[in-house]
């Protein structure tokens, strides 16, 4: 099976705090894995390592088959991985096409910026992508008056724009409506049809099983277990869920 | 009524072009708009004053000593930092300016040596505020102080006549008066405006300047190199501050070891009343480059209205409150 990521022995701490301790996740080509866990399960720290953000104590981590050394952020982004993060990493007072672009401004190779373009895309992606058509919301406009959703929605664009191969979605659906999460839940089976992967992350175990073809389950920092969701119904996983929660065993 | 209908459309269109036009550019109008009145005040207050070059003249000599400095140091407030410490860089790099100078006898050597001692000085700041996580205010005051100790040490109190400099090239290119009129230093402040906003808003740099004032975090998440760019930031600020401590001592023959003292609060209420947010994410070149002028004009406006100089700080003090609370309304409104 060819995966497009590997991660191997990963430990974790912070300070006296131990995050994630020896954790071995992968995900395959074209794959959505559902990450689930309580708060405090090491989901988010697993994920940020992904990304680049927070570096493993030890372990290892390989993209398509090689071994990637001081992974940071942009190296991340131009190994193809794009999040959606929990807290949606935007800057509200700019403008929509500076978010859009944002970190991985379209320059030349003396860092001029391509501000034309970069405008033009964004009113593509806003047409294409996001469905706007009024006229008040363009490029220009600057995202602190956007709703929930919709900077939700400029979070998704952003991450779809660079062609990511690996698509990391941190708690997507908090605060959305319901029509936005049937939505967001499109986007992410929109993924597979693409022949991308994915990794979602929620609390909602419906939400999860209903787009992911597998599921891990992370508890205190390791990995509790894993299912094919064609396996499993959603209610033995919920049974699951709540068994892990409190005996810290799935079965 | 189709016809009505396809008159309308346009119109309305033009209308909220419009609206959309004064809301981005809000701030920016609005110091324009402070700056007219003011000079429209001072035109009819003392019109044997302001209706005459001389006025003007002197403005564009001695703004721009410190104007230089607050151009790049709008872009360290939008990150969300400060940088007290510049008037101290002036007097380093004109140490360092006599030094080179001393050493190889070239005037050229010792311009370079200015801003590069600036530039250190700066990237030190930025060093001991990002890799030791200190916060700028307070690191600055400290490196203010050390600064200006390091000039007095080194000086003894000790002037410096700059009269070597008469007939040079670089005192010419500088500081002279441009057909017989314009001081150089004032096409030299336009040039480092230009230059600021091009990277504020053409330039990766700005964008990100912006960006890590706006949300650390975010930028942080995204992959901009924070720590990275703040320290140049307070690098531009030490060259600029360096360059301004040339621009001044040239221009008067001389240099003073307390070169900068009493710059410190002119070149912060410029920035603030230019409309750069000290929240950061928020600022612009524009309203900088016209804050530093009114700031200027000021105290010769009050004096030839005939207000006695006791009157300065008053009106300053009125005219900075005012103005900031204005920016803050607007931004409200832009919301």
């Amino acid at each position: 099976m060819d995966y497009i990521l590997e991660m191997r022995d990963i430990t974790k701490s912070f300070g006296e705090v131990q995050s994630l301790r020896n954790v071995n996740f992968r995900v395959a080509a074209n794959e959505i894995v559902g990450l689930l866990g309580d708060n405090g399960a090491g989901k988010s720290t697993l994920i940020k390592i992904i990304t680049g953000y927070h570096r493993p104590d030890s372990g290892e981590i390989l993209f398509r088959g090689q071994k990637v050394e001081d992974l940071t952020v942009p190296k991340a982004r131009a190994l193809g991985v794009e999040t959606v993060y929990q807290e949606r990493a935007l800057a509200d007072l700019q403008t929509l096409w500076r978010n859009i672009f944002l970190g991985r401004e379209l320059s030349n190779r003396f860092g001029v910026l391509q501000v034309k373009r970069m405008k033009e895309e964004t009113h593509r992606l806003m047409v294409e992508q996001m469905g706007y058509t009024s006229s008040a919301v363009n490029p220009d406009s600057v995202i602190k008056t956007f709703s929930g959703g919709e900077k939700q929605g400029v979070a998704i664009t952003r991450a779809l724009y660079f062609h990511a191969e690996l698509v990391i979605l941190d708690e997507p659906t908090m605060g959305l409506s319901l029509h936005e999460t049937r939505k967001l839940l499109n986007f992410v089976r929109d993924i597979k049809v693409a022949g991308k992967s994915a990794v979602f992350i929620d609390h909602n175990v419906f939400h999860v099983y209903s787009v992911a073809d597998r599921v891990v389950v992370l508890d205190r920092g390791q990995i509790a277990g894993e299912f094919l969701t064609k396996d499993i119904t959603h209610d033995e996983l919920m049974e699951k869920m709540y068994r892990v929660a409190q005996t810290g065993s799935l079965d | 009524m189709t016809a009505r209908v396809e008159n309308s459309k346009p119109e309305r269109a033009r209308y909220a072009a419009l609206t959309q036009f004064a809301r981005r550019n809000g701030l920016q109008i609005g110091i324009v708009g402070v700056m007219l009145g003011i000079w429209l005040l001072f035109i009819i207050g003392a019109p044997e004053t302001f209706l005459k070059k001389d006025i003007y003249r002197a403005l564009m000599t001695s703004v721009p000593y410190w104007g230089v400095i607050a151009l790049p140091l709008t872009m360290v407030i939008i990150a969300g930092d400060i940088d007290l410490s510049f008037i101290s860089i002036m007097a380093v790099g004109m140490v360092a300016f006599w030094e080179g100078y001393d050493l190889t006898n070239s005037l050229g050597i010792a311009f370079a040596a200015a801003l590069v001692s600036g530039f250190l000085v700066g990237l030190l700041n930025g060093i001991i505020i990002v890799k030791m996580g200190i916060p700028s205010l307070i690191a600055t005051i400290g490196t203010q102080f050390f600064w200006r100790g390091v000039v007095e040490v080194v000086r003894r109190g000790q002037g410096e006549s700059l009269t070597l400099a008469r007939d040079t090239v670089l005192r010419d290119v500088l500081v002279s008066k441009v057909g017989g009129y314009v001081p150089a230093q004032v096409i030299w402040m336009i040039l480092v405006a230009l230059v600021v906003w091009f990277i504020l808003n053409r330039h990766k740099l700005g964008a990100h300047t912006y960006l890590i004032g706006d949300n650390e975090g975010s930028a942080r998440l995204m992959g901009v190199n924070v720590d990275r760019t703040r320290m140049l930031l307070f690098a531009l600020v030490g060259v600029a501050s360096a360059f301004g401590g040339v621009l001044q001592s040239l221009d008067v023959w001389y240099f003073w070891p307390n070169l900068g003292e009493g710059y410190l609060m002119n070149t912060l209420a410029a920035v603030f009343l230019g409309g750069t947010s000290v929240f950061g994410g928020t600022g612009t070149i524009l309203g900088t480059f016209v804050g530093c002028f009114i700031i200027g004009a000021i105290q010769p406006g009050i004096i030839a209205v005939g207000l006695t100089g006791y009157w300065t700080k008053l009106i300053y003090g009125l005219i900075i409150t005012v103005s900031v609370a204005m920016h803050a309304i607007v931004r409200r409104r832009m919301e």
